[in-house]
């Protein structure tokens, strides 16, 4: 066994805000673990889960202090550490993996350079013993070639596998302790599966200590044996995973649990099919020069046909890539198609924005991902909800002012907030302004992108149910995007499988996710993380050229 | 209480900074970080340093010439090259003219010409930087191309050769400004605007069939504006050095006029004798630059700490 045990004691991080007075963050955290063991800090973002994990390191980010407490790694006091020793122990006894590989790689220099620097750093072993090491771990980590993946630059290995190359840099040193943050959140749910099947295969193998950091209560599930809930920055609850999972003490708990587990149908049963709506012909996206036939060099979606009806949800789920955002993005006129056709209403669609008629563009409403991306941070919440009024209805100043305050309303956010900029709102307040301002339009079809994936799981429940109490209120369609099946279930009538820009299979909600017919439409509902332990052993392991495929 | 608690208690209560042995065994025990609260005081200061400098400037340039003691062309004194007196505080000129005056008038000719220079720019510029990106991609080569070609014209040999062409008058001078400094604007706004156009807000203006203009005016550039001001203070302080360059080789603005650069000029025969009369003006260009420099630092540090 290479793991130590770890014991953390009254752990206290004081922050202070730029021009603020300090204020706690993290206070009274204690926990212990015997070598070996994995315990999963889980709470929504902002709740300290990161600033707990960073601390194990006897690291505080920039503006952060660690105000209090004992970190006990073995024998070794962490907190008391001089600057040297901390060095010595960091990416040597504790090591870290990072939530987004991409960033966490240098672009310029070889994935084996990168894996064994750490090792050639504190001296552990020559060159040549930690490319032997790492080659082992690449074997182990289930990577394709692990002879010669090593010779690879970070771009040209996918993300699932760039996430395992990072795993293997961090267990080069045989690290008594490793904290996890995140590392499977930016992958998809088919990447996911294989990554933790081989984090949980070494960890295993190698007895090593770990701390899970995550979001997400079914992928803890199936990787610890503690778990410890933070709600902010304090501990709700901790006990080990088995009766976190049967008996939640802690309400907080119970949110958590209840968000995570697949929702009901939340949307009512279609009533009779509406009229004719959107209405997609072989639809082909592309970029690139184009050959002889009017076909881009690289294609992006293909012979995509579709069918909505006014008031109806239609959930188009796929992994990254897939195309299904720029779907959404051809139906709102952002990116031209090469081929096919868009009826609106019955009327051929312009497919640039400069063809589309003012009575077209309000017709349709785009709901983006990240609702930081997607509202102005330089404009105050009433302008931003203003500006749709002003350019669609020609309202006077004081219907516009009670039509903002009405979607204030419709949205379920106090009307105070609109002198608020977009930087003093919450994740989940601004996907609510992100909302309103599709709505402010009166839009007969909304397309939604992602809304709930950057959202914590608890936040997100509550968008999706908005968005479900809205269509039975207001008519509209949805053209709902995500990858997150679970969603998809509990908003869509239809559903449509986007596999590698190709329409694989489409058709009633339930019917295609209960009984899939297509092979990529099984592995995708097979591979989403249930809320019991053993899942992941009990998932068959899949082929790795089929991975490096996907 | 526990050793490390109790050691941290002890740090903050450390009094002085310079107390550095006890800091040094203390601090390095635990690896804390908190360079925001180092910095304040610092920043703090180079702005109001800053700030007073270029404030102090401004205010000459808007009231000097009915602060001076003196008409600005007339010979008040025997004495050339003279040294400070109560009669005249920063001595007199090659000409036994008030140096007070003539600075005090001069300053606004260089202060002037470059606030208008920067300002003009900065609209250029940033203007053709943001709608560049909401044009056709032909159009934006081809935008891109024109102020590309100008940059690479040396500032200073462009200006040369338009005065010695078309002689020195005053607006050609803040021509010369304008199109030695524009390109470099445009370089800066365009790359912000490329960057915050690709953002999804835009997306969502352009699907709610907003023009180019809103979406450059209300859109981009509010996002932009501090980075453009900061730049357009930077310029500033090039036209500055730009014009009173062209002044010293006596191809700026032209006698009876005079601006700092062509005082330093003007009185270059003291410098042997260290007088007042080159110095002072040297002075005020230093001051003006350095005082507007530390006021861009000083701002465009404190925009950081707020996005932190």
């Amino acid at each position: 066994m290479l793991g130590e045990s770890l014991t953390v004691r009254d752990l206290r991080i004081c922050a202070t805000p730029p021009g603020g007075e300090e204020r706690i963050i993290v206070n009274d955290i204690g926990f212990a673990l015997a070598p070996g063991e994995v315990l999963a800090l889980i709470g929504e973002s902002g709740s300290g889960k990161t600033t707990i994990a960073l601390a194990m390191l006897g690291y505080a980010r920039s503006g952060c202090r660690i105000a209090g407490g004992s970190v006990q790694l073995g024998d070794t006091d962490v907190l008391s550490l001089n600057p040297k020793e901390t060095r010595a122990l960091r990416g040597h006894r504790v090591a870290y993996i990072a939530q987004s590989a991409a960033a966490a790689f240098n672009p310029s220099r070889t994935l084996m350079d990168q894996v064994i620097e750490g090792a050639l750093i504190h001296g552990v072993m020559s060159r040549q013993e930690a490319r032997q090491k790492a080659v082992s771990l690449f074997h182990d980590l289930a990577l394709p070639e692990p002879d010669h993946i090593g010779e690879r630059y970070p771009h040209q290995v996918s993300g699932g596998q760039l996430q395992r190359v990072m795993a293997a840099m961090a267990l080069i040193t045989d690290p008594a302790l490793v904290i996890l943050d995140e590392p499977t959140t930016a992958l998809d749910v088919t990447t996911q599966i294989e990554v933790l099947r081989a984090f949980k295969q070494v960890m295993r193998e190698r007895g090593t200590t770990a701390i899970y950091v995550s979001h997400d209560l079914a992928v803890v599930a199936q990787m610890a044996d503690q778990v410890l809930v933070l709600q902010n920055g304090e501990t709700q609850e901790h006990n080990t995973t088995a009766r976190i999972l049967a008996q939640p003490a802690h309400a907080y708990t119970r949110s958590l649990l209840a968000a995570a587990r697949p929702h009901e149908h939340l949307s009512p049963v279609r009533g009779r099919p509406g009229a004719e709506l959107l209405d997609i012909d072989d639809l082909q996206v592309g970029y690139g020069a184009r050959n002889a036939q009017g076909r881009p060099a690289n294609v992006v979606l293909e012979h995509i046909n579709l069918h909505l009806t006014s008031g109806q949800a239609l959930g188009v789920i796929g992994e990254s890539g897939s195309g299904k955002s720029t779907l959404a993005r051809a139906v709102a006129g952002l990116v031209a198609p090469s081929h096919g056709a868009i009826q609106f209403d019955r009327r051929e669609l312009s497919t640039t924005l400069r063809g589309r008629t003012p009575e077209q563009f309000r017709r349709i409403q785009m709901v983006f991902q990240s609702a930081d991306n997607a509202l102005n941070p330089a404009h105050s919440v009433q302008r931003l909800l203003n500006r749709p009024l002003e350019t669609y209805f020609n309202l006077d100043r004081r219907a516009r002012r009670a039509r903002v305050e009405e979607l204030m309303d419709l949205v379920k956010l106090p009307r105070h907030l609109l002198e608020r900029k977009p930087g003093e709102l919450s994740g989940g307040q601004k996907q609510r302004i992100n909302l309103a301002r599709a709505l402010a339009a009166r839009p007969d079809l909304i397309l939604c992108d992602e809304v709930t994936s950057a959202l914590d799981t608890v936040v997100g429940a509550a968008i999706l149910e908005l968005l479900v109490e809205l269509r039975r209120e207001l008519g509209v369609a949805y053209l709902f995007i995500s990858h997150d099946i679970s969603t998809v279930r509990s908003l869509c009538d239809d559903v449509m499988v986007l596999y590698q820009g190709q329409c694989v299979e489409s058709g009633p909600c339930r019917q295609v996710l209960d009984t899939p017919q297509h092979d990529y439409t099984r592995r995708l509902i097979g591979s989403v993380p249930e809320l019991r332990q053993g899942w992941l052993e009990s998932r068959p392991p899949r082929s790795e050229t089929a991975a490096t495929m996907a | 209480m526990s050793e490390i608690q109790a050691m941290t208690h002890r740090r903050q209560s450390v009094p002085s900074r310079r107390d550095s042995h006890r800091r040094m065994t203390q601090s390095s025990r635990l690896p804390i970080a908190t360079p925001a609260r180092r910095n304040k005081p610092r920043l703090k200061l180079t702005r109001w340093i800053g700030l007073t400098l270029f404030g102090l400037w401004i205010l000459i340039a808007i009231v000097g010439p009915w602060l001076a003691p003196y008409p600005m062309g007339a010979f008040v004194s025997d004495e050339i090259y003279g040294g400070a007196s109560v009669a005249h505080w920063l001595g007199t000129d090659y000409m036994g003219r008030d140096m007070l005056s003539r600075i005090l008038t001069g300053a606004r000719y260089t202060v002037g010409l470059a606030v208008v220079a920067a300002l003009l720019s900065s609209l250029v510029g940033a203007g053709f930087g943001m709608l560049a990106v909401l044009l056709p991609h032909w159009l934006e080569e081809g935008i891109r191309r024109i102020f590309d070609t100008l940059i690479s014209i040396p500032s200073k040999m462009m200006a040369l050769v338009m005065v010695s062409a078309f002689g020195a008058s005053i607006p050609l001078l803040i021509l010369a400004a304008v199109l030695s400094y524009a390109p470099g604007a445009f370089r800066i706004a365009h790359s912000l605007a490329t960057n915050l156009a690709t953002l999804e807000y835009v997306q969502v203006a352009k699907t709610r069939g907003e023009g180019r203009f809103y979406i450059a005016a209300v859109e981009i550039l509010p996002n932009m504006i501090q980075s453009v001001l900061t730049d357009m203070g930077m310029r500033f302080v090039f036209i500055v050095l730009l014009l009173s360059g062209m002044s010293f080789l006596g191809l700026g603005v032209q006698p009876p006029a005079a601006d700092l650069g062509s005082l330093v000029r003007e009185n270059i025969g003291g410098l042997s004798d260290g007088a007042l009369a080159v110095i002072a003006p040297a002075l005020a260009i230093g001051t003006l630059t350095i005082g507007a420099n530390l006021l861009i630092d000083s701002l465009s540090n404190s925009r950081d700490t707020q996005k932190e």
